[in-house]
């Protein structure tokens, strides 16, 4: 099935999760179709194909990009970080427990697509990035806080077609840190206790 | 997609070089438009040659108090860095508004300004464009159009620039500064795009085989209050359905000094000019700055269901400027 | 603790608690594997090719040069496929849609009607040898256009009769002091789950096995079985975990087309739909062009109601979306009227999508009565309450529960619906104008026939078995905590096995009914298994395994109106100047019978919520007139909600058990997004004096609206 390296296939060494794979990609294959079709890490998944969606995102060089429009040979020598790569052994990431507790999923398609790009909305913003949500953007007005507004607007490449949008944000607020300062105490209440007593 | 070569290029004139041996050959950057094109079939080259790796990925001031970006820049640290954010504040916002996160962390400045069209019918192979297959037809006019061109289209494509970085630079004078292997040549970005005429096909002034090399911004004191705004169809990740990149400087309630640009409504970043010149030296107020709308919507030719763009871009043209007014003001 | 008997479970347990989901460890680390990710050896790869024309005949297929290209293994069309039955009727009751029998005849009913699939060793070559498939028509002028005049329209009865009539109309609207006359429209909307379709096939010793992604694999089975006609032990359909549904995950051309590969080609062939291929493969919810007309007194008692849907379906399949299904649960009068009409067009066959009828029905008429409310300058709140019928309207019978003015009064007293000032147009935050809508809701109450296996394991654990499905409801959750309350054991205890075709047949995910479906056979059979237990009985080291069907149970309920209810509250802000709607809170206060697993059952109302603000503000596919086909049939072209678009929405519950069901379920998958569109539409014409009869609620169409003066009114 791997085609030997050609003028429209070559060898490359692809970085993944801190270990290093060799294969034979044809030029045509994406990070994506690499990551599920020949490695088996399938976590990454195909939901448009197209950009459109953020179900392939994954961690590149510590950005999270869509992988299915990166282009499997142009990856090389890149350090790729995908869903499988996040966990600590056993440990979850931060952002994966918050998800687990605060049901920030319902279908789980787009769930590690929304996981990777949650993971890196949070160093962005620590990284003083602003967004479209930002009132001031100019560098004198500081790092904006890390309100809802703004995590919905950060996190808007990543559709969620449940509809699960509202226990996400909690989920990548509570994992920021934020939850208590930024959601405020009704919100962050809100999708962990539950009002099982109306049941 | 057809299968294709693929080269990573080491320098700028190899990568020239790479691309003028091959005229079926691309360069590629991000990706984000040229894979999705390519999976599409909209795009069907023949070799790739990746410029990523190229050193034009710094910001750099110049001498006389401008910016360099380079081409590999990716949209995201564009919009981040602090130069961009103090001195063309409303740059920042509209890279912002584009695309998502991921796009933006792929996107390069240099892919940003070629990136083609979203009009449905160029996107879809099965169906006639004559900027995709010159002398096909245009089904747009009569088809589906609400997302249309109102200014500068003919009757031989009405499809809109997908842009929102390019109509901030369109503001602000940007110079778009190339490679051919016969030299490096520049074109203000006002002129890199073509007019539409009957040759939709061909977009911009680029030579063949010629190759990004970055952007220069002039100084420009009246982009430090500047404003862009976008009108879409969701709150985010969609492409305007109707957009303004705005500067002000007023003193004494009079304007002094003025750009603006419009997005999504021609086949490229709309600098209004007409507007401008009505704006500077009037007073900084609503029914100036409804006048300079009018002097730009003058000249639009909507379809049947566009029409609301007009409305649309008036009232936004109103509102940004009235915005930046009153932040003169505090 | 649980005691397993028919009749309402009041007792404390494991039901009625906040449960994480028992894959969810699975899910948020990528270990998950839905049905495009299970590796085979020597698996080809298949892609479909879909026609590019609206109405013809295929002319010619050239399949030589592609059969030469790199890796092609086959390409199928329909003078070389295997022939396939479509003569039968399915689990649900219906004959299967033509388009999943691909490859049968030369006939294009539609654009993007599959006419080949390319089968090749990876999915790179079978993608370009795909597009390289050269393919003729003999074409033919198509209609693609629904109007509300269209002269082919006719009657169809679908999934309840077609029409509904009692009283004199013209009367009672002639005597009515206020009437309201209006026409609502909903555009052609797609299900756009995340994870595309795709299935697997392959013969193993005799054995079809169909690795899927689909609500129900027992129902798949057995549309497999009946249009390949196999035997029905001799194929096996799993689907363990899914990436959603919504009602368009039955059975569509990827299965049948990988399985005849699978038979041609003996190998392992996947077929996965691209994004692209699902908005014309995939089913979607048929645009509605509706009429309501409501008479009434001036205190806004009804005198008259009607309700008229006309929807497209395909040339070759009859599909029904009843939107004024409605009206004969929600509303009575002595005149009264209702009719679901169709109209065949030269485009690809509706299909259910999450609560079909239900979602653009409650849309027309919601509105409507907001439209009433406001010229009998009632309260919309009171206005519904004053209507409340003793019985359901068209059938006369007594309803299970109707909780519908608990979910009123609990609602409008969270949102603070009583310090609204009713006038349009007068509030405003800078440049947006202010709103608050409400609208109620409601969805049937059902169970479909099931079986389960409940094993009492040697170790004291308990295993179940049940072909149900998990598309994100979070069933199989709910599942565990319903056998541990039969069972009277903790939810650790209990392992819940399920989308498996084997385990026996099982209602779908579908109807809002899977959980209680599946729920009332583990009850059965956990039930028996503990009567078993009790004796004394020693587990052998197989286990004891209990089965239940409740065919015969469900057959034995008493006629009534069963129906969840709610009332649903938007606030929504609109800037008049750019046409720009954004919803800024939103609440939905629901009687959805007993909630098995509050986490869950929340997060999947608020979905069905989010689904709401999504139909009234973004979703639309454009069909483009020239070609018949889809104008950007991508997630770009075609908006669903965003992050960035939905604030805080808050979904409960009243105290609402199902006196008949054993453990007092509802369901919950699809209440709540009825009436959610026509909250926020109010909303829209409470900030803006505005009102908007047609989906989606555009920018261009809120510029394009007349501004009224404050306080006055206007159309869009």
């Amino acid at each position: 099935m791997a085609p030997a390296p050609s003028s429209t296939s070559s060898a490359v060494v692809l970085n993944i999760n801190g270990e290093k794979h060799q294969l034979t990609v044809d030029h045509r294959t994406t990070l994506l179709d690499a990551l599920r079709e020949r490695l088996d890490l399938t976590g990454t998944k195909k939901g448009c194909d197209q950009g459109q969606c953020g179900a392939c995102t994954v961690l590149v060089d510590g950005r999270r990009a869509v992988s299915c429009l990166n282009l499997a040979v142009a990856a090389e020598g890149r350090e790729i970080t995908t869903i499988e790569g996040m966990a600590e052994g056993d440990r979850l990431h931060p952002v994966q427990q918050a998800f687990l507790d605060l049901d920030g999923y319902q279908c789980g398609y787009c769930t590690p697509g929304q996981i990777c790009s949650a993971i890196a909305v949070i160093e962005e913003h620590a990284a003083g990035w602003p967004s479209a949500a930002t009132e001031d953007v100019r560098p004198e007005a500081g790092p904006p806080p890390l309100t809802p507004e703004e995590i919905r607007e950060r996190m808007s490449g990543n559709l969620c077609r449940c509809g699960a949008y509202v226990s996400i944000v909690q989920a990548v607020a509570r994992a920021a840190g934020a939850d208590e300062a930024a959601v405020g105490e009704d919100d962050a209440n809100q999708g962990e206790t539950a009002k099982e007593t109306a049941a | 997609m057809r299968e294709f070569g693929y080269e990573r290029a080491d320098d700028v004139s190899g990568a020239v070089a790479l691309l003028a041996a091959d005229p079926d050959a691309r360069f590629l950057g991000g990706g984000t438009n040229l894979v999705d094109l390519m999976k599409t079939g909209v795009e069907r080259p023949a070799r790739l040659v990746d410029v990523r790796e190229l050193p034009l990925d710094g910001i750099e001031p110049t001498a006389d108090g401008g910016l360099r970006i380079g081409a590999t820049v990716t949209n995201s640290d564009l919009a981040a860095h602090p130069a961009v954010r103090r001195s063309y504040p409303a740059l920042t916002q509209a890279v912002l508004a584009g695309a998502s996160g991921q796009l933006r962390n792929m996107a390069t400045v240099g892919g940003n300004l070629l990136q083609r069209t979203r009009c449905g019918y160029f996107t879809d192979v099965s169906k006639p464009c004559n900027k995709r297959v010159p002398g096909s037809g245009c089904p747009a006019i009569t088809g589906e159009h609400h997302n249309h061109a109102i200014l500068g289209a003919s009757g031989h494509c009405v499809a809109v620039h997908p842009s929102d970085m390019g109509v901030a630079l369109a503001a602000f004078d940007a110079v778009v500064t190339y490679e051919t292997a016969d030299g490096p040549g520049e074109s203000p970005l006002t002129d890199f795009y073509l007019p539409v005429g009957d040759t939709p096909d061909r977009e911009t002034a680029l030579p063949p085989g010629a190759l990004i090399t970055g952007i220069t911004l002039p100084p420009a004191p009246v982009a430090a209050r500047s404003r862009y705004r976008k009108v879409r169809e969701r709150a985010s990740y969609a492409f305007a359905i109707g957009s303004a990149a705005a500067a002000l400087d007023v003193e004494d309630g009079v304007v002094r000094d003025a750009r603006l640009a419009f997005g999504a409504v021609a086949s490229r970043p709309w600098r209004a000019r007409a507007a401008e010149e009505v704006l500077i030296g009037r007073p900084a107020d609503g029914e100036t700055f409804a006048a300079a709308a009018d002097a730009e919507l003058g000249a639009a030719r909507p379809l049947p269901d566009n029409g609301y763009k007009v409305t649309l871009m008036r009232n936004l043209v109103v509102a940004v400027l009235t915005e930046l007014a009153e932040e003169a003001a505090r | 603790m649980t005691t397993a008997t028919t009749g309402p479970t009041t007792v404390k347990g494991a039901v009625g608690t906040a449960h994480t989901r028992v894959e969810g460890r699975d899910k948020v680390t990528g270990a998950a594997r839905y049905a495009g990710e299970i590796p085979f050896a020597d698996l080809a790869h298949g892609w479909l090719v879909l026609s590019t024309v609206a109405r013809g005949r295929i002319r010619s297929i050239d399949t030589d040069p592609v059969l030469g290209m790199p890796g092609v293994l086959a390409v199928l069309h329909h003078g070389n496929a295997p022939r396939v039955d479509t003569d039968y009727v399915g689990m649900l009751g219906i004959p299967p849609d033509p388009t999943a029998a691909v490859f049968q005849n030369d006939r294009v009913p539609h654009a993007g009607w599959p006419v080949a699939l390319v089968v090749a060793g990876t999915p790179e070559q079978a993608r370009e040898a795909a597009e390289a498939l050269v393919v003729t028509y003999d074409t033919e002028p198509h209609d693609i256009t629904l109007s509300a005049d269209h002269p082919d329209a006719y009657p169809a009865d679908g999934h309840m009769p077609a029409e509904t009539e009692k009283g004199d109309l013209a009367a009672g609207l002639a005597a009515s002091a206020v009437v309201v006359d209006e026409e609502y429209t909903t555009p052609e909307e797609h299900h756009s789950m995340m994870e595309p379709h795709a299935a697997t096939a392959l013969w193993d010793g005799g054995r079809l096995e169909v690795v899927d992604s689909n609500q129900g694999t027992t129902w798949i089975q057995g549309e497999l079985v009946k249009m390949f006609s196999l035997d029905e032990s001799s194929v096996r359909v799993r689907s363990e975990h899914v990436g959603g549904g919504f009602g368009s995950k039955g059975l569509r051309a990827h299965q049948v087309s990988a399985v005849m590969a699978a038979t041609v080609l003996h190998r392992p062939v996947r077929v996965v739909m691209t994004r692209r291929q699902m908005f014309s493969l995939a089913g979607y919810r048929s645009p509605t062009t509706q009429r309501v007309r409501l008479g009434a007194g001036a205190d806004g008692r009804l005198r008259a109601l009607e309700h008229r849907s006309l929807n497209q379906t395909s040339t070759v399949y009859e599909f029904v979306e009843p939107g004024a299904g409605v009206a004969r649960v929600m509303y009575d009068a002595d005149a009264h009227r209702t009719a679901n009409h169709v109209v065949r067009l030269d485009v690809p066959s509706p299909t259910f999508m999450r609560a079909p009828g239900e979602a653009p029905g409650s849309f027309a008429i919601e509105s409507a009565f907001d439209e009433l409310a406001e010229r009998c300058g009632v309260d919309p709140i009171d206005l519904r309450l004053r209507n409340e019928p003793e019985a359901g309207p068209v059938s006369g019978l007594p309803f299970s529960g109707r909780n519908l003015a608990a979910c009123f009064n609990e609602g409008a007293r969270r949102f603070g619906w009583a310090d609204r000032d009713p006038r349009p147009g007068v509030r405003r935050d800078g440049r947006w104008l202010l709103g608050t809508g409400t609208a109620a809701a409601s969805f049937q109450a059902g169970a479909g026939p099931s079986t389960a296996l409940v094993t009492a394991e040697a170790d004291g654990t308990f295993t179940v078995r049940i072909a149900a499905a998990d598309i994100g409801t979070g069933a199989r959750t709910a599942l565990t905590l319903v056998a541990a309350d039969a069972l009277d054991v903790t939810p650790e205890q209990v392992r819940v096995r399920i989308g498996d075709s084997d385990f026996g047949p099982a209602m779908i995910a579908g109807g809002s009914m899977g959980t209680r479906s599946w729920a009332w056979a583990i009850t059965e059979a956990a039930r028996e298994l503990r009567e078993r237990l009790a004796l004394g009985t020693s587990i052998p080291p197989e286990g004891i395994t209990v089965r239940s069907d409740t065919t015969a149970a469900l057959g034995a309920l008493a006629q009534k109106e069963r129906h969840s209810f709610g009332a649903q509250f938007a606030e929504v802000a609109v800037d008049t100047a750019t046409g720009e709607v954004r919803v800024r809170r939103m609440l939905g206060i629901f009687a959805a019978g007993r909630i098995v697993n509050p986490l869950t059952a929340r997060n999947q109302l608020v979905g069905g919520m989010v689904w709401g603000i999504s139909m009234a503000l973004h979703e639309e596919a454009v069909r483009d007139r020239a070609s018949g086909g889809l104008y950007g049939p991508d997630l770009a072209g075609y908006h669903v909600a965003t992050h960035a678009d939905v604030p805080d929405v808050e979904a409960d519950w009243v105290d609402d058990p199902d006196p008949d069901d054993p453990v007092g379920i509802k369901g919950v998958g699809e209440i709540g997004i009825v009436g959610a569109a026509a909250a926020v539409a109010n909303a829209v014409w409470h900030a803006t004096g505005v009102r908007h009869r047609s989906l989606p609620i555009r920018p261009d169409r809120v510029l394009s609206a007349t501004v009224p003066a404050v306080g006055g009114g206007t159309d869009a």
